[in-house]
């Protein structure tokens, strides 16, 4: 066939206008705040998932533990450590039991548990979510009778929004462990005495107030994370994208809730 | 090859399409789409790449959104039905996904029983081994069953995946590229199962390929999709007997002569 080969007509295809930043931002902020309002639609109406939850909350609990354990270890050491010759100068060291307690029960715990997570479950949310979009996995579940936002999304942020509190608890005594190890090296304080010291000046409000801001912690790492994978493109590019978007954004609002909750208790104290 | 022939209803259509439009931002790629499949048939639709052939059968399967036009499908309209309609109505279509879309964390018996479980409430682990049995003899990969995708040949995978989507037994298949990316025996093995298929569960097809031995091999009908609309329709034959100059190339590269 002597036929020479002819291009078929193609049509012609435009760039899109480029947007700018300020509306990529609003059109970003309305994206998300369609997501939330999706995830409360289709978090709380049957069916549940909950087999896939209590899969997820196990996930999220071991992916973190270790690390948590350390870190939180660490930081009570250190802090009390840190903190003795200031108050050494004052001859108040008997006080450090009860400014390591307040200090790692009102913003330490909570605050290193949520990034350590947001780091960990939260890149682990968003990679593993946007490679699910990236190679039509999300989509086969779509057209096979499943709903993915409630079987992918809705099960990941309850599982954040529930294990976060509870290893942000766990942090805090294991921090509250690391300084006395410090405390019972240098004061032979026995463990009794300490625990007493620790938990005097604690109140209500201190436990309170820790608690909502792990949850709240916990349900923007599983958000946001859940967001940047569902929403992932552009193949493994948009993976790594998903993946490090997740961890910078849930990061940063962390630190904004973080100063917005302490504003708010304060007027309650 | 003798391809085995299943009986075709020509009145009764189980996919109509009519007027259907799509762009993306100021791309046209879809101008106006009339097409009707047949209960019982197979239908290929033929087009270079980035012509719109997958954005036709995903916006078929609801996954994408049509600008313009009404999709038929098993008597309802989808874009005029629930999403819980629309769910209902996915589970009586089987999806074959171009990268077999298999679920990476899961085992092959997983991936088969996933969408079982989820879309039949009630029933019995024995029902369910015995439909992932059947559907992995029919597929032909029955020593598969308790390994990771990330082990299996890429004709394999595809296999699976359209074993995953035959569970459900479904009336109507969409194949997104079947053959893409395999070598020649193992495209003449999927494209042998994609007529088996056809055969024993009674569905009817439309595969989205641009590899002609599959469209001969498999086609009942022949649809040639060329700037946004169907220029050609008939049978292999009648589609190819042409002087059209976008048309006669597609043949050419395909079959050397």
């Amino acid at each position: 066939m002597d036929t020479e080969i002819s291009t078929p007509i193609q049509f012609k295809k435009k760039a899109p206008k480029p947007k700018g930043r300020i509306t990529t931002f609003f059109i970003s902020l309305y994206d998300i705040h369609k997501f939330i309002l999706r995830f409360f639609k289709e978090a709380f109406v049957p069916p549940f998932e909950f087999k896939e939850i209590v899969r997820q909350c196990y996930e999220v609990g071991v992916r973190s533990f270790t690390l948590i354990s350390l870190t939180g270890f660490i930081v009570g050491l250190i802090f009390t450590k840190q903190s003795r010759p200031s108050l050494g100068q004052f001859g108040a060291t008997s006080w450090l039991p009860s400014l390591v307690s307040i200090a790692i029960m009102r913003a330490l715990a909570p605050l290193v548990t949520a990034l350590i997570a947001a780091g960990k479950v939260g890149s682990s949310i968003g990679a593993e979510l946007g490679s699910m979009r990236v190679t039509e996995q999300i989509d086969a579940m779509e057209v096979s009778g499943t709903k993915p936002f409630k079987f992918l999304v809705c099960t990941r942020v309850l599982a954040t929004t529930l294990t976060i509190p509870i290893l942000a608890t766990y942090t805090g005594f294991i921090a509250i462990l690391g300084g006395y190890v410090n405390v019972a090296t240098n004061e032979g304080t026995s463990y009794s005495t300490y625990m007493q010291q620790v938990f005097d000046p604690l109140t209500f409000i201190d436990f309170t107030a820790s608690l909502i801001k792990s949850i709240v912690f916990g349900f923007t790492i599983g958000i946001v994370g859940s967001y940047q994978g569902y929403n992932s493109t552009k193949g493994t590019e948009g993976v790594g994208k998903a993946a490090n978007g997740a961890v910078v954004t849930a990061m940063f609002l962390i630190f904004i809730e973080e100063i917005v909750i302490v504003q708010i208790t304060s007027w309650f104290r | 090859m003798h391809k085995p022939k299943a009986p075709i209803d020509y009145n009764n259509a189980v996919i109509t399409i009519k007027g259907l439009e799509k762009s993306f931002d100021d791309y046209h790629v879809l101008r106006g789409i009339d097409l009707e499949l047949f209960q019982g048939e197979n239908l290929v639709v033929l087009g270079r790449s980035g012509t719109g052939k997958s954005v036709l059968i995903k916006i078929i399967a609801g996954l994408l959104q049509a600008d313009s036009g009404s999709i038929e499908v098993l008597g309802q309209y989808i874009n005029k039905i629930s999403d819980h309609e629309l769910q209902q109505l996915r589970i009586r279509m089987g999806f074959s996904f171009q990268n077999s879309a298999l679920y990476d964390s899961m085992t092959v018996r997983k991936n088969l029983e996933f969408p079982l479980v989820r879309n039949r409430k009630g029933i019995t682990r024995k029902e369910i081994d015995d439909a992932v049995e059947s559907v992995l003899d029919a597929v032909g990969l029955s020593q598969t069953i308790n390994q990771m995708p990330s082990e299996l040949s890429g004709g394999q995978r595809k296999r699976i995946g359209i074993a995953r989507t035959l569970i459900l037994n479904p009336e109507i298949m969409l194949y997104d590229e079947p053959t893409a990316g395999l070598d020649p025996i193992t495209c003449i093995e999927i494209n042998e199962l994609i007529n088996e298929v056809q055969q024993k569960y009674k569905t009817s097809s439309i595969i989205i390929t641009h590899d002609l031995t599959c469209a001969k091999q498999t086609g009942d009908r022949i649809a040639m999709l060329l700037d946004g609309q169907f220029q050609r329709q008939g049978t292999f034959d009648e589609v190819f007997d042409t002087i059209d100059e976008r048309v006669k190339p597609f043949f050419d590269y395909n079959f050397i002569k």
